[in-house]
């Protein structure tokens, strides 16, 4: 399968303070990554990295530049200021800024396009609603909908399943596994027990990374990987993720 | 009505009408802006900033208003650039900023020998002498203002919207940022002429909040914005010339009773919209 993003022995941080050291991660087209580690380890740092927020102190981002392919991102809902005066679908066409340049104007194609995606995620009654009169659910949607209306090859989700009832959790994986058909999806939680049931493979970040190529992972393999993270997650019964959830 | 009549046979009534509607026009589409990026505190600093601008314009002999665009403009770039590049905190930098551009001004109008003109005309405005100079300069600032806002109004509401979002989009953040601030700033300064220091903010956030009340659209909320800033400051004007009361003082007066009064509106709306429900 064709590669759409390699890390080489990445460092990276903010002025003096090293965050990421030595990360090497290859992303191929239709993988399926789950990204889990402590709080402070180092994931929204190694996002920014990916995303070209920030620039990484060491070693490279393959491809550079302006070769590196449309990257679709959802970002953790609450650094949004859900009071501002921005309407649902004028969220979702923003989607497309990669796509103009700053003249540009948003054709009717764009806009049918942004009305099919809104439809296909349940929220075209909200299309002309104000973003502040949404539910987490409804805005996670419009988020996404942003996200993929570029038709990017990489689709990054920073913790989409915060702030959302159940319901929505499922839906959510249920379309994450249909858009994965079509484009490479990381995503980071906190839920590593929800997670690790749809992901193909995991990343443990703490000041690394360490790689593992399956969707099982044990106690003991968190703790070689210096991730320090319980597998028990919160839910009706407490209970413990099994290595075997087939 | 007669003497209304009369009122607009004097040219420096003409003046202050077109000085209001002008400034309404570029406070309204900036102080939009302002409001919905929650820039309030940035625009106040900017505005204090500027008046060390004006007293060393004064003390060098030359025009306050180009004093205080440069002290404007740079303190807003200040701004934006130590709050990106450095992490000192940026409400702080805006106090330090605040308090120094005063006390700049003070002093500099101090030292100017002859003279010393009347501080409360730069603090408080006075739209009744507003020149023809005044005039082009806001004239300019609000073609400039709605040319941008024209061109490229989808860019700028995405950015404010969610600037981490634009940069990974590859959005030109920055060169935007950077526009926005400056506009931000020759706005305040040109609009420090008709209603003062004190009260320029007041132009650029109460119209606009109370368009907010009414509408959620960033277009809309210009418009509206722009509508509620001509009335105000006719009605303030008015009854500036009617008591012989400073004109900025009385301009916001009536800004602050508008807003009380579509503060009612909406909680009869809302109530009537309520039964409606029921």
């Amino acid at each position: 399968m064709k590669k759409i993003l390699e890390l080489k022995s990445l460092t990276a941080g903010y002025d003096e303070k090293i965050v990421l050291k030595g990360v090497n991660l290859v992303v191929k087209e239709n993988d399926f990554l789950g990204i889990i580690g402590p709080n402070g380890g180092g994931k929204t740092t190694l996002l920014k990295v990916i995303l070209g927020t920030i620039k990484p102190v060491e070693g490279e981002i393959l491809p550079d530049g302006n070769d590196r392919c449309i990257i679709g991102y959802l970002p953790q809902i609450n650094q949004i200021d859900n009071k501002f005066p921005i309407p649902v679908k004028e969220v979702v066409l923003s989607g497309l800024m990669s796509h103009k340049k700053i003249f540009g104007r948003y054709n009717s194609e764009n806009k049918r396009r942004a009305d099919e995606l809104m439809t296909q995620m349940g929220i075209i009654h909200l299309k002309n609603k104000n973003i502040g009169e949404l539910s987490g659910g409804q805005l996670q949607r419009v988020f996404l909908c942003r996200a993929i209306i570029a038709d990017p090859k990489l689709l990054i989700l920073d913790e989409p399943d915060t702030y959302v009832d159940s319901n929505f959790e499922g839906e959510l994986y249920e379309i994450l596994h249909h858009l994965n058909s079509h484009m490479a999806i990381i995503i980071v939680s906190h839920d590593v027990g929800t997670i690790c049931s749809h992901v193909k493979s995991i990343a443990c970040v703490n000041e690394t990374l360490c790689y593992h190529d399956s969707n099982v992972i044990s106690q003991e393999q968190l703790m070689a990987y210096n991730c320090p993270i319980d597998l028990i997650t919160h839910g009706e019964v407490p209970h413990r993720v099994l290595k075997h959830h087939k | 009505m007669n003497e209304l009549i009369e009122l607009f046979q004097y040219n420096f009534f003409l003046n202050a009408v077109g000085a209001a509607i002008l400034a309404s026009i570029s406070c309204g589409i900036i102080g939009s802006y302002i409001v919905a990026r929650r820039i309030v505190f940035i625009s106040g600093g900017i505005t204090h900033a500027s008046f060390g601008g004006i007293g060393l314009a004064w003390y060098l002999g030359l025009n306050p208003v180009f004093g205080a665009a440069v002290f404007g403009v740079l303190s807003a770039l200040g701004i934006e650039w130590i709050s990106k590049k450095t992490d000192v905190r940026q409400d702080s930098v805006i106090g330090i900023l605040w308090a120094f551009g005063m006390a700049l001004g003070i002093l500099f109008i101090y030292m100017t020998p002859g003279y010393a003109p009347n501080l409360m005309s730069f603090l408080f405005g006075n739209i009744l002498t507003v020149g023809a100079l005044d005039l082009y300069l806001l004239l300019g600032l609000c073609v400039f203002t709605i040319a941008v806002f024209f061109f490229l109004l989808r860019p700028i509401l995405f950015v404010a919207f969610d600037e981490e979002f634009a940069r990974t989009q590859k959005a030109p953040v920055q060169f935007l940022n950077y526009l926005l601030i400056s506009l931000v700033a020759l706005a305040i300064v040109l609009n420090i002429r008709v209603v003062g220091i004190i009260l320029v903010i007041s132009f650029l956030t109460i119209p606009q909040t109370i368009a907010n009340m009414f509408t959620n659209s960033f277009k809309k909320m210009i418009f509206g914005s722009i509508a509620f800033g001509i009335l105000g400051s006719f009605i303030g004007l008015l009854v500036s010339y009617r008591i012989n009361a400073p004109s900025g003082a009385t301009i916001i007066f009536s800004f602050v009773i508008l807003f009380v009064i579509a503060k009612l509106v909406q909680l009869v709306m809302i109530s009537v919209r309520r039964k409606n429900l029921a």
